[in-house]
């Protein structure tokens, strides 16, 4: 891809592939991308298009979306790896930031339109369904990383902060777990799938880990 | 009445238009599908909202049922496109998608097991007999939400009958076609295939057990089970089986499928009980599906109550007097 070469890049004097994968535009643009579910989610509401059921269809999709992000974040590494893209390494705290995101998203409209905002089911349901359990596990998990991915944090909790932060591969596990054990009958394609992504990535690193 | 008599086969033979009108709106619907997943990152519901009117061939004749809820009714196009039937994809937007795979002409239902008339019965046979009428009744799904369908039908028990079950048949079994060519989803091994169901016979014989040809005056479109179907009302909607192609009198309690998938979670009765948790949610409240509320304001439509026996506990109650329904779920 031939790009007009902007100021700063041109100074480095790098080859025109890497101006653009250092781009100064490859994050915002990652950004809006991200928000895309939100967007069409919120317009189907508006405009009814999420068929009859939209409180399901908002519900499952922003589940859906930080599970997707979550593993999107796992992959920057071995891209960044794979691919000798440095730059890609700035997209990850945002990613993961958005993963957590979606996993609020997907807790709020469980806790205010699904139970409609009832504590006493909300509780009952954290306590007595497994699924459920988990999957209040997985975002307290999130919550953590999310509020420890600040600058501040990394240089105060110095090299905990990376063991802390490999949590994330856990967290990966109880939210494909989550989603799993909500399915029915055997209806596991979609589930397993993102299992499946997931495995391959810890192998991944575990090889780099033995070499 | 039973088919193997040549002479059926050859009127059948003769294309009456409705088959060829029925034809054009498969393509129809076809082309849309195609359209649909084309543009698949647009909002999912778009072939939906295009037909807001119930659409297939009419049913004449049809007298409404005194008893009919009064409750503001499902819109069509929102019980057509938010279905349950595996065998056309495990999505609720699925079955619509790939309705046009299920070719419903001829078709044909077998009688068995313990009864004085088995046999292949033409649908034609089947429905000769009987007037149809048009009941409301309230459904009620597993996954907790509900609905309020005008069905076409008559009693299942007036259809029983012909069929002359012996003292031996104590339960009904029922089976859902089972062809993965017009039904894709039996493709994939999401449930044991074919879909089976079954009632107790006192179940079968109620009066407001329903065998329908129909939903809101019109033929049953063939993601709600197309061409016959069964509904029982005070059931969570799987027991009331789709696109039936036999049915079984039996001694013993036949297998029913989601029974078979996860014995835990779907019992043989599956009648709608608030006080009865499914092991993965909450029976006791329903997000009734009925348009009533849109936009911004559907997402924060109240949940109602879910009643015993889905509100016919009036009616039905006294068919479980000595059944501990905790244990029978």
């Amino acid at each position: 891809m031939q790009m007009k070469v902007t100021g700063r890049s041109a100074l480095t004097g790098a080859r025109s592939a890497d101006r653009w994968r250092s781009a100064i535009w490859l994050k915002p643009v990652v950004f809006l991308l991200c928000l895309l579910p939100l967007i069409y989610n919120a317009a189907g509401v508006v405009q009814g298009t999420l068929g009859p059921n939209p409180v399901e269809a908002i519900l499952h999709d922003f589940g859906l979306w930080s599970l997707r992000l979550l593993l999107v974040t796992l992959c920057v590494t071995p891209v960044q790896m794979i691919f000798r893209w440095g730059a890609v390494a700035k997209l990850r705290r945002m990613l993961g930031l958005f993963a957590f995101f979606y996993a609020m998203l997907h807790f709020t409209v469980w806790l205010v339109l699904d139970q409609q905002l009832s504590v006493s089911s909300a509780l009952a349901d954290i306590v007595e369904k497994k699924y459920i359990t988990i999957g209040m596990m997985a975002l307290v998990g999130l919550l953590v990383l999310a509020v420890t991915s600040n600058r501040w944090s990394v240089r105060r909790l110095g090299v905990r902060w990376k063991s802390l932060h490999r949590v994330i591969y856990p967290l990966a596990v109880l939210t494909i777990i989550h989603y799993l054990w909500q399915v029915r009958a055997n209806d596991v394609l979609e589930p397993a799938a993102y299992l499946a992504v997931l495995l391959v990535l810890m192998l991944w690193r575990f090889f780099r880990l033995v070499k | 009445m039973i088919i193997k008599s040549a002479k059926k086969i050859k009127s059948s033979e003769i294309t009456p238009e409705e088959v060829f009108l029925k034809r054009r709106e498969l393509l129809q619907a076809a082309g849309l599908a195609l359209g649909a997943t084309t543009a698949s990152m647009l909002p999912v519901n778009a072939v939906a909202a295009s037909g807001e009117d119930p659409e297939g061939r009419k049913l004449d004749g049809v007298t409404a049922w005194p008893d009919s809820t009064t409750e503001k009714q499902t819109p069509w196009a929102q019980a057509t496109s938010y279905n349950n039937f595996y065998e056309l994809g495990t999505d609720k937007t699925d079955p619509q998608r790939n309705a046009s795979r299920l070719v419903t002409e001829p078709w044909s239902v077998e009688i068995n097991g313990e009864c004085g008339k088995p046999g292949t019965y033409t649908l034609e046979d089947i429905l000769k007999p009987h007037a149809l009428e048009e009941r409301v009744y309230r459904l009620r799904c597993v996954e907790a939400w509900s609905m309020v369908i005008p069905w076409v039908g008559f009693p299942l028990a007036d259809l029983l009958k012909r069929f002359e079950p012996n003292g031996n048949a104590r339960y009904v079994q029922f089976q859902t076609l089972h062809d993965p060519q017009r039904l894709p989803g039996q493709q994939y091994p999401v449930l044991q295939w074919p879909y089976v169901e079954g009632l107790r016979m006192d179940e079968a014989m109620h009066p407001l057990t329903l065998i329908s040809v129909g939903m809101y005056g019109r033929v049953l479109p063939n993601q709600s089970g197309a061409p016959i179907r069964l509904v029982v009302p005070w059931k969570y909607g799987f027991k009331s089986i789709k696109s039936i192609v036999r049915i079984t009198f039996t001694e013993e309690q036949p297998d029913t499928s989601w029974n078979l998938s996860a014995p835990r979670e779907y019992g043989f009765y599956s009648n709608v009980n608030p006080q009865v948790s499914h092991p993965r949610w909450s029976q006791a409240k329903e997000r009734r599906l009925d348009g009533d509320s849109k936009g911004l304001a559907a997402l924060f439509a109240e949940k109602q109550e879910t009643q015993l026996f889905n509100g016919y506990a009036e009616e039905v109650a006294s068919l479980y007097a000595d059944l501990d329904l905790k244990k029978n779920f």
